[in-house]
């Protein structure tokens, strides 16, 4: 059985790469390297897989929300992705940098019998992100 | 091929176990444990796999799919409370999981065929919680 739970978080970013010139950072990432950045409302999809346990739950429900919230929402919410998380000092906070970021932050603060099967994240309505992340 | 057809019902339940008491039906189902229960806006994707027919170029009749739906969940679940009224749900504790699995239980029979199966029950409680059920035991 399957089981997945819905979050959001509002944050903001820019995306621009050290590797590349000012010409360059802004003829690939056009309006997302604004010199300011800018932000968008994620919304982030979580699921979990394994057997219904003795209460009739893939996993409980307070126990996840409390792990994602504290390891993901907590740090993410109305934040600047660029200049507020370290992990994004160096690494532009493309949507799919960030998707594997709160995936090794998920898996390393994860303690439910169930896996980490899939995350999902929905940028804006016309851009979604799936990543397949196998915990153990 | 996949084939999905979306039903919805609205009803009310509590998950509590009578065996527990109050402080560890809390920790095991939050506020879903509050005794006198609470409802949902059910919406229920069922998913067939299957190859079409040849003659009449279907998985599976939509309009028979519709009966199904209505006769095995949506007429007796619908605007019920769960618990009270909807069997097994006064033994069984009507979490979102075992939900899903009954109505697998139920309307599985009726729509395996020769060349078609029931692939997934996906049964959304509230717009950000979702099961998704195999047959998987």
């Amino acid at each position: 059985m399957k089981l997945t739970t819905r979050y959001r978080f509002s944050a903001s970013h820019r995306l621009d790469s050290a590797e590349l010139t000012p010409e360059e950072n802004c003829r690939l990432y056009g309006k997302c390297n604004n010199p300011y950045g800018h932000g968008h409302d994620y919304i982030l999809d979580v699921t979990l897989e394994g057997p219904v346990d003795e209460h009739g739950q893939v996993a409980n429900r307070s126990a996840l929300d409390a792990l994602v919230r504290n390891t993901v929402i907590a740090r993410l919410d109305h934040k600047y992705l660029n200049a507020d998380l370290p992990e994004f000092a160096s690494v532009v906070p493309t949507t799919e940098n960030l998707i594997s970021a709160i995936q090794g932050a998920l898996e390393r603060q994860w303690t439910l019998p169930a896996r980490l099967v899939r995350l999902r994240i929905v940028e804006t309505a016309r851009n979604t992100f799936e990543l397949e992340a196998p915990v153990r | 091929m996949f084939l999905t057809r979306k039903a919805e019902f609205s009803a009310s339940h509590v998950c509590r176990n009578p065996n527990f008491d109050e402080a560890r039906n809390l920790a095991i189902y939050g506020n879903n444990a509050n005794p006198n229960g609470h409802g949902h806006n059910y919406v229920l994707e069922v998913t067939l796999e299957g190859d079409p027919d040849p003659v009449t170029g279907m998985v599976f009749d939509l309009r028979e799919l519709k009966e199904i739906l209505n006769q095995e969940v949506v007429d007796p679940m619908d605007h019920r409370f769960l618990n009270h009224e909807v069997p097994p749900f006064n033994q069984v504790i009507p979490t979102t999981e075992n939900v899903a699995t009954e109505i697998w239980k139920r309307i599985e029979p009726r729509i395996r065929r020769s060349n078609v199966r029931l692939h997934n029950v996906r049964l959304y409680e509230t717009g950000d919680l979702y099961v998704d059920y195999g047959g998987e035991s």
